[in-house]
């Protein structure tokens, strides 16, 4: 994402010997570790990763696998999560869906602020051209049916085209944002300190970077946060009328999707899903609103 | 006679910490009572605490006695009888404090008729009358007018107007003219003069200006970190002040008159924050008589004449200011070198109308042709009141890029045919301050990553060692590099800004009111600052600025704005000590001395009506419907040639020159 780009590379240009000067990068990276949310969130968010990643080679179930002498079949020693109708073990099931909706979650969230950054950011500051042509392709994307056009690109997302998807989801809950950065990097270039900067001879480009993008991190972190779960959540309704991830392929939206039916004398085939869901939009939520404080001086000091 | 107002022991506590501590007053009727003291010293908070305006969570405890009956305690339905008939309010911005959906008029007779059973008609009428009280001309018209067709100053008087609709017993004003125009500002003084005498109400004036208080109040009461620390009769205050504070604070206080070229002292350090006080007196960290016996307790306020109070144990050896030491005089004559020249320098903007069908209706002349010029090491004061055109001036100057009109040459090169290095090479040798260095610094950066922006930016110096010299050019810990701006006070924050502006060693220096948003105890040591490194640096400065208080100790050439226009240019003592332009004459006449004794012998100039929109500027002389002497002093056909030519600039003495036809010399301080 920008913000941790220009981060890293603020910090990268600190050449190595003399300590390091105190710069925005190291501060922010301070307090967001002094924060007991940030902790608690990144802790958590690495546990899920390390869980959906490695849970696999522990799991002696692949997601492919069908146990034909339990169909759903409550937890036991044999399946930890139980198994579907299918005779599908939920364990790995679940697993392969947690990894395929945190990937396309995060990553799309993060493409899609990004995105909505730099357009917004960039027409709000230099306006005139610039601004009328991002403008018009924001407003030309709001009213495309997005629903529609991934519809209809659906079969372009089969076995091993979730990048693409990734893409797509993007490029249609950018908008937005991009309007609200837009408005707020106007009101922003008023302000003294970027004109200090642009007097100070800072060129454009770096003001965005430098000056305007920081002051919109807090909108725009929120924004990231809100679009991971956004993205998840359009997956899963994509995927609930077959357009997403595509079979064999799972994702959590598939799984809660087809587990909801079962639910009810079935909890296990349901739960986990969900449970996992929820956990994940947590932690999110939670190093976002320690990222927001640490980038905002001004916010209380972190607990 | 029981007081029309009685405070006694008021203790306000505002999320936990004590803002207001032990404050006392008494108020008659028909007195005037100045609450002075600097931001966060919780004088607002104590007007809000009488009016039963404070926000929930805030504690209240002693008594507010309003003729007699306590108000501590009372329901709010209670206190909303008595607010607005008893007791009514001033506020400093009055756009806020109308609402704007609904007429002036409207609004008034609305405050009659919520205390007074009279007919809609009747309030009406009244509310007329008001307006008419207040000075509004053409009140029958004007009251079926919208807040924002209002200008600041009008808004003022309709508030006043409406603040004495019920006779109040107890008007308090809270900074009332802080947001105006020195010339409106007397305006404003004289009406709220003309509601007192009108309602024989008892007035509480809140204000951190010296000089208002000088002129209007009977009696001054200073308040320091949420206590009162000194009070007593004007005179004795002003002219006998017992505690160190009052007399630092008279002494910090840039003047206009002759004593103005001294250099104001300041007063060491910053408030302390409330919840965060020293243990003995809270003044001690700042104060030069501190002894280890003011420490131990807070001192009480002692009896040190009749009527006269002051917090202080050593309140017999506190002398009065020194009679300020003949201050340093700019150089008799001008440097030979230029680093700027502006020649007829001319901005307008289009005034655009409608929505849909946007259509161009007029121009505005923001600034309509002005030249000056600064030589090497000189300082030029651009002042002006709002609408002047001088911040429109100072923008396309920094700008760099060809003009509408005229020229600006900057260090010798004209800037409308600068190349985009060349531009970027003159950038380095112009740098600006800006008013408000809480907005001119990314809240977002450190302070080290602000130094070294500039230094990054044109690849100037080692930043890491840069940035150290800076902060301690301009009296600041190197290191502090790590804290963010809102970690420092305002003053403190402001030497930040001068030392971005620095960081370059650039020529020449552009001061946007860089005083104007501190408080006066601190405004005297960024002026010294600014002071001490042109001596050092060799600097030059453009300051703009509306305070011609700050500009007189500060520059040695001023140049007056009126309507984008330059309607005086000089050598300041010139034009300070002799303005000959009437509109420079009525600005100073206008400011208020910290001198109870002169500001009372004063006579002021008061200019009469609005500033005319600058869509459409009278013909002739721009001054002319405001012009004293056009009105009172010239005869009919000398009017004529007023009226039909605009005046072009007339040398007047060695250096010093007026756009007027009738320009006459006049000391009016
Ligand atoms: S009590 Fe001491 S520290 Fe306080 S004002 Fe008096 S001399 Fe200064
Ligand atoms: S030219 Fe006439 S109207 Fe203008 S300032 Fe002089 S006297 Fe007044």
């Amino acid at each position: 994402m920008t913000l941790s780009e220009e981060v890293a590379e603020e910090s990268a240009g600190d050449d190595a010997g003399r300590p390091p000067p105190p710069s925005r990068a190291r501060a922010v990276t301070g307090r967001f570790l002094s924060s007991r949310q940030g902790r608690a969130g990144a802790l958590v968010l690495t546990l899920v990763f390390l869980f959906a990643f490695a849970g696999p080679l522990v799991s002696p179930w692949s997601h492919t696998d069908k146990d034909f002498a339990a169909f759903l079949a409550p937890p036991s020693a044999a399946h930890w999560f139980g198994t579907l109708q299918t005779g599908a073990d939920v364990f790995a099931v679940t697993l392969r869906g947690l990894q395929r909706s945190l990937v396309v979650g995060l990553l799309a969230a993060v493409v899609c602020t990004a995105l909505a950054a730099l357009a917004g950011a960039f027409a709000g500051y230099f306006l005139g051209w610039t601004d009328r042509v991002i403008t018009w392709v924001t407003d030309l994307l709001l009213v495309l049916p997005a629903f529609l056009i991934l519809a209809v690109m659906s079969p372009l997302f089969g076995a091993g085209q979730w990048p693409l998807f990734v893409l797509m989801l993007a490029l249609f809950l950018w908008m937005v944002t991009a309007k609200m950065a837009r408005g707020m990097t106007i009101s922003l270039r008023e302000r003294e300190f970027v004109r200090a900067a642009r007097y100070l001879g800072v060129p454009p480009v770096r003001i965005v970077l430098s000056h305007v993008l920081p002051n919109l991190s807090s909108l725009l972190i929120v924004d990231a946060t809100l679009n991971v779960s956004a993205a998840i959540l359009t997956e899963t309704s994509l995927s609930y009328f077959g357009f997403g991830i595509q079979p064999p392929d799972v994702s959590l939206g598939t799984l809660i999707a087809d587990g909801s039916r079962t639910a009810v004398y079935a909890p296990w085939t349901f739960w986990f899903a969900a449970g996992l869901l929820v956990v994940t939009v947590l932690a999110v939520n939670l190093i976002g609103d320690a990222l927001r404080d640490a980038f905002d001086p001004t916010a209380r000091e972190p607990r | 006679m029981t007081p029309a107002l009685e405070v006694t022991d008021l203790r306000v506590t505002l999320g936990g910490a004590p803002v207001v501590r032990g404050l006392g007053y008494a108020v008659r009727k028909g007195e005037v009572l100045g609450l002075v003291g600097e931001s966060g010293c919780g004088k607002s908070v104590s007007a809000a605490a009488v009016m039963g305006l404070l926000p929930p969570g805030a504690r209240v405890t002693g008594s507010i006695r309003l003729g007699g009956r306590e108000l501590v305690g009372l329901r709010e339905r209670e206190l909303a009888a008595v607010r607005g008939s008893a007791v009514s309010m001033v506020f400093q911005d009055p756009l806020s404090a109308l609402t704007p959906v609904y007429r002036v008029g409207d609004q008034i007779a609305e405050a009659v008729r919520t205390h007074q059973k009279v007919t809609k008609e009747q309030a009406a009428v009244r509310a007329v009358d008001l307006l008419d009280l207040v000075g509004i001309p053409d009140p029958a018209r004007r009251a079926l007018a919208f807040p924002h067709e209002f200008s600041g100053g009008m808004r003022q008087r309709a508030l006043i107007a409406m603040a004495m609709a019920n006779d109040p017993d107890v008007i308090i004003c809270d900074e009332p003219t802080t947001a105006l125009d020195v010339t409106v500002q007397a305006q404003v003084l004289e009406v709220l003069k003309t509601a007192q005498r009108q309602t024989g109400a008892a007035i509480v004036m809140i204000t951190h200006d010296l000089g208002v208080v000088a002129g209007f109040a009977d009696r001054v009461l200073v308040m320091y970190a949420g206590r009162p620390v000194e009070s007593g009769d004007v005179d004795d205050v002003f002219y006998h002040a017992r505690m160190p504070y009052t007399a630092g604070l008279l002494g910090a206080v840039p003047r206009i008159d002759a004593a103005g070229r001294a250099a104001p002292a300041p007063i060491d350090g910053a408030p302390p924050a409330p919840g965060d006080l020293p243990p003995g007196c809270p003044f001690a960290p700042r104060c030069p008589l501190r002894v280890e016996a003011c420490d131990e307790r807070e001192p009480p306020l002692f009896e040190v004449g009749p009527g006269h109070r002051a917090a202080c144990i050593r309140w017999d050896e506190v002398s009065p200011p020194l009679p300020a030491p003949p201050g340093r005089t700019g150089p008799g004559v001008r440097g030979p070198r230029t680093v700027l020249a502006v020649d007829g320098l001319v901005r307008h903007y289009p005034l655009v109308k409608g929505a849909v069908f946007r259509r161009r209706v007029g121009t505005v002349h923001a600034v309509a042709g002005i030249s000056f010029d600064i030589r090497e090491g000189e300082t030029l004061g651009l002042v002006g009141e709002s609408g002047s055109g001088k911040t429109t001036a100072l923008t396309e100057i920094l700008e760099l890029t060809r003009p509408q009109q005229g020229r600006v040459v900057v260090l010798g090169r004209d800037t409308a045919a600068l190349t985009a290095a060349q531009r970027m090479e003159i950038r380095r040798d112009v740098q600006v301050v800006f008013q408000d260095p809480l907005a001119s610094l990314d809240p977002r950066m450190t302070v080290h990553d602000i130094l070294a922006e500039p230094l990054r930016t044109h690849r100037h110096g080692d930043p890491r060692r840069r940035v150290g010299e800076l902060l301690a050019l301009v009296g600041l810990d190197p290191a502090h590099a790590a804290r963010y701006p809102k970690d420092f006070s305002g003053g403190q924050r402001q030497r930040i800004a001068i030392a971005r502006a620095l960081a370059l060693q650039p020529r020449l220096l552009v001061l946007d009111e860089p005083v104007s948003a501190l408080d006066v105890s601190v405004q005297a040591g960024v002026l010294g600052l600014l002071g001490a490194l042109k001596t050092e640096l060799g600097l030059s400065y453009l300051l703009v600025a509306h305070d011609l208080a700050v500009v007189r100790h500060i520059a040695d050439r001023v140049a007056v704005m009126y309507l984008g226009r330059i309607a005086e240019i000089g050598r300041a003592d010139a034009v300070y000590t002799a303005p000959a332009h009437p509109y420079t004459q009525a600005l100073l006449s206008a400011i208020p001395l910290p001198d109870p004794a002169r500001e009372r012998a004063r006579e002021r100039i008061l200019l009469t009506g609005e500033r005319p929109d600058p869509a459409s500027p009278p013909s002739g002389c721009r001054f002319r419907t405001r012009c004293p002497t056009f009105r009172s002093v010239l005869t009919e056909t000398e009017r004529g040639l007023c009226a039909d030519t605009e005046p072009e600039m007339r040398p007047l003495g060695e250096d010093q020159s007026a756009a007027c036809h009738y320009a006459e010399r006049l000391a009016v301080v």
